[in-house]
């Protein structure tokens, strides 16, 4: 067993090692591909070939319209817990936010009738969530300890209950109307229409890949050094003059303006929101996601967030023994979770730092005894 | 002065570690504060640099209360210092940690020249400058610590207890270096368990009690003072 696991693990490495070492041009060339890939992804006349790949209990397209948005969450849930170290249990809360404030800004059944147009309303929602993220961070984030994870696990739960009983956010009649994205092609029909996801698919693809490249910009810089180093040890960093109060509240409030952002996107597709979309399960899916990619690895969260989401609609529809596998989706997700934890809580692939700062923790462990 | 503690109590909740101590530091010293376990060694140097507010008292450095500045504010006025139990990031390398003590300075020139300082210093850190500071032994990891406090040019460098758990050819090692630092023109406070070393090389002393000063005056007078050597030196 441990064999195995080491060859796995060695075999990784070598991977990585490799990918590391290998010239310029062909790091690139494979990531053209790859990207090329997923903007093919959802063409029926592409996917058909890809075997078992496709969803056989739900409209591909669709899911994998959810899938992005899993990822994209994901990647701004990673700023929070992946590199400053902060965690944050309530994460759907924003991505709620977001949604409706572009439902009440947009929907003919709101009570503002301000009816405005979707893409009017995005800059709002993001700012919005920024908002309630800097004035939840405010009062947290000065404190040490798990204050953080119970207010925000709070704020979530707040956020859904005001989305079922509040009059003003409509419960579960919710709001329809919500416009889409603009845009229109040359025979006048609109990009962004009910039947066809692609469209969307393709938008929050290519936002993903701007806030990735956001994100490692801000990685590489000072501001990325202070989150690790408050991540690594907050003392020490406070020591070493890094204002982690400050750098603690922006990357709260960053990962909270990408949520919002994915909530507007979401508003934007679905045509309708209510308060069946905000459970706190997705918050716990999104955090487990991240982990499970291997948190401070912006790869690692992608392909967490995107594996975690997919795998979830991809037992729609099998079978086994008369029983559909769907229902079980979370218990098969919470055994593999357990798996991970214990022969790889680094993630699948881990951040190189982390993974010395877990060899560290557990050296702290057994010098503790 | 330097630094000047005056009468500063502080809390932990309800539990109150220090009962208004007063001690001072000059220009170009190396003071050190000795005591037990527990007695509030730490918690002095947590509330010099910040990281612990203080309940009432004053604290004064280089001419200016500090008592109400932010942590990281005293960093850029010169104060820095290397925690206790070490305390370095174990997942940078040893130059990133390095870089880390010099976060607050913007000299290129200047740090790339203390860089050096640094590694000369401690060779052994040269050595594994690439290495993930997790990776290091207990005793380069207590080298990183103090040579990353170096790296912000530091005023003052509060040293807390730089040579606990080292074998002793190590600190030895670490005191030579310490003296060293402080002779190319760094003030030292230093906490430390080690009675006596820290009072050999100490041009000032105090000691604590329970969170109160009891004793105070030069190392070499309380190296000889019967009290003090029946209670922190092990001699009867
Ligand atoms: N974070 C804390 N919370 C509560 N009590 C503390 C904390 N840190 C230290 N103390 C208490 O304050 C007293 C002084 O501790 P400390 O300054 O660490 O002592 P020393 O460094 O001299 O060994 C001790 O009684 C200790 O138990
Ligand atoms: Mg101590």
């Amino acid at each position: 067993m441990t064999t195995v696991l080491e060859r796995v693990r060695s075999g990784r490495e070598a991977a990585g090692e490799r990918w590391r070492s290998a010239p310029r041009w062909v790091r690139w060339a494979l990531l053209i591909a790859v990207i090329a890939f997923f903007y093919a992804l959802p063409n029926r006349e592409f996917y058909q070939y890809l075997g078992p790949i496709p969803t056989p209990g739900a409209n591909f397209t669709q899911v994998m319209f959810t899938v992005s948005i899993y990822v994209l969450l994901a990647v701004g849930l990673n700023i929070v817990v992946g590199f400053a170290g902060l965690l944050d249990l309530g994460y759907f809360g924003f991505f709620a936010v977001g949604a409706y404030t572009v439902a009440v800004l947009t929907s003919p059944s709101s009570d503002l009738k301000t009816l405005w147009p979707w893409l009017l309303a995005v800059p709002v929602a993001i700012a919005l969530t920024m908002v309630s993220g800097v004035m939840l961070g405010t009062p947290t984030l000065r404190l040490r300890g798990d204050y953080l994870a119970l207010v925000t696990l709070g704020f979530a739960e707040m956020i859904r209950i005001a989305a079922v009983s509040s009059e003003f956010l409509k419960g579960q009649r919710g709001f329809n109307q919500i416009p889409h994205p603009p845009g229109q092609y040359a025979d006048g029909r609109p990009v962004f229409g009910v039947l066809d996801a692609r469209p969307y698919y393709w938008l929050v693809l290519t936002l993903i890949i701007l806030v990735v490249i956001g994100v490692r910009n801000l990685t590489n810089s000072r501001v990325g050094r202070a989150w690790i180093s408050i991540r690594e040890d907050e003392d020490a960093a406070q020591l070493m003059g890094v204002p982690t109060f400050k750098f603690k509240l922006w990357a709260f409030a960053a990962g909270a303006a990408i949520a919002g952002l994915a909530g507007a996107l979401f508003a934007g597709k679905q045509n309708f929101v209510n308060s069946q979309n905000f459970e706190l399960l997705n918050s716990i899916i999104i955090l487990a996601a991240v982990i499970f990619g291997g948190s401070g690895n912006i790869v690692g969260a992608i392909v967490g967030g995107g594996l975690v989401a997919y795998m979830i609609e991809r037992f729609r529809g099998i079978e086994l023994f008369g029983v559909e596998l769907y229902e079980y989706r979370f218990l098969f997700f919470g055994v593999v979770l357990v798996v991970m934890m214990i022969f790889r809580p680094e993630g699948l692939i881990p951040n190189r730092r982390r993974a010395a700062e877990f060899k560290d923790r557990r050296k702290e462990v057994t010098v503790g005894e | 002065m330097l630094l000047e503690i005056e009468d500063v109590s502080l809390l932990y909740g309800r539990i109150q570690a220090l009962h208004g101590i007063s001690l001072t530091v000059a220009e170009g010293e190396i003071v050190a504060l000795i005591g037990a376990n527990g007695a509030g060694k730490s918690t002095t140097m947590r509330a010099v640099s910040g990281i612990r507010p203080v309940a009432s008292g004053r604290i004064r450095f280089d001419g200016e209360d500090i008592t109400k500045l932010r942590a990281d504010l005293r960093v850029r006025r010169g104060l820095c210092q290397a925690p206790e139990g070490r305390g370095i990031f174990p997942g940078m390398s040893v130059l990133e940690n390095l870089d880390m003590g010099a976060y607050t300075r913007r000299d290129r020139a200047g740090i790339a020249q203390d860089l050096n300082r640094v590694l000369e210093l401690f060779p052994r850190l040269a050595e594994r400058r690439k290495q993930p500071g997790g990776t290091l032994s207990g005793g380069e990891q207590q080298m990183l610590a103090v040579g990353r406090a170096l790296m912000s040019r530091p005023k003052l460098l509060l040293l807390d207890e730089p040579s606990m758990g080292l074998a002793p050819m190590l600190i030895q090692q670490i005191f030579s270096i310490i003296t060293e630092i402080n002779q190319q023109g760094t003030t030292i406070l230093l906490v430390e368990q080690n009675a006596q070393q820290a009072l050999a090389r100490a041009h000032r002393a105090y000691v604590l009690e329970t969170g109160r000063i009891v004793k105070s005056g030069t190392g070499a007078d309380l190296l000889h003072d019967p009290s003090v050597k029946e209670a922190y030196l092990g001699v009867a």
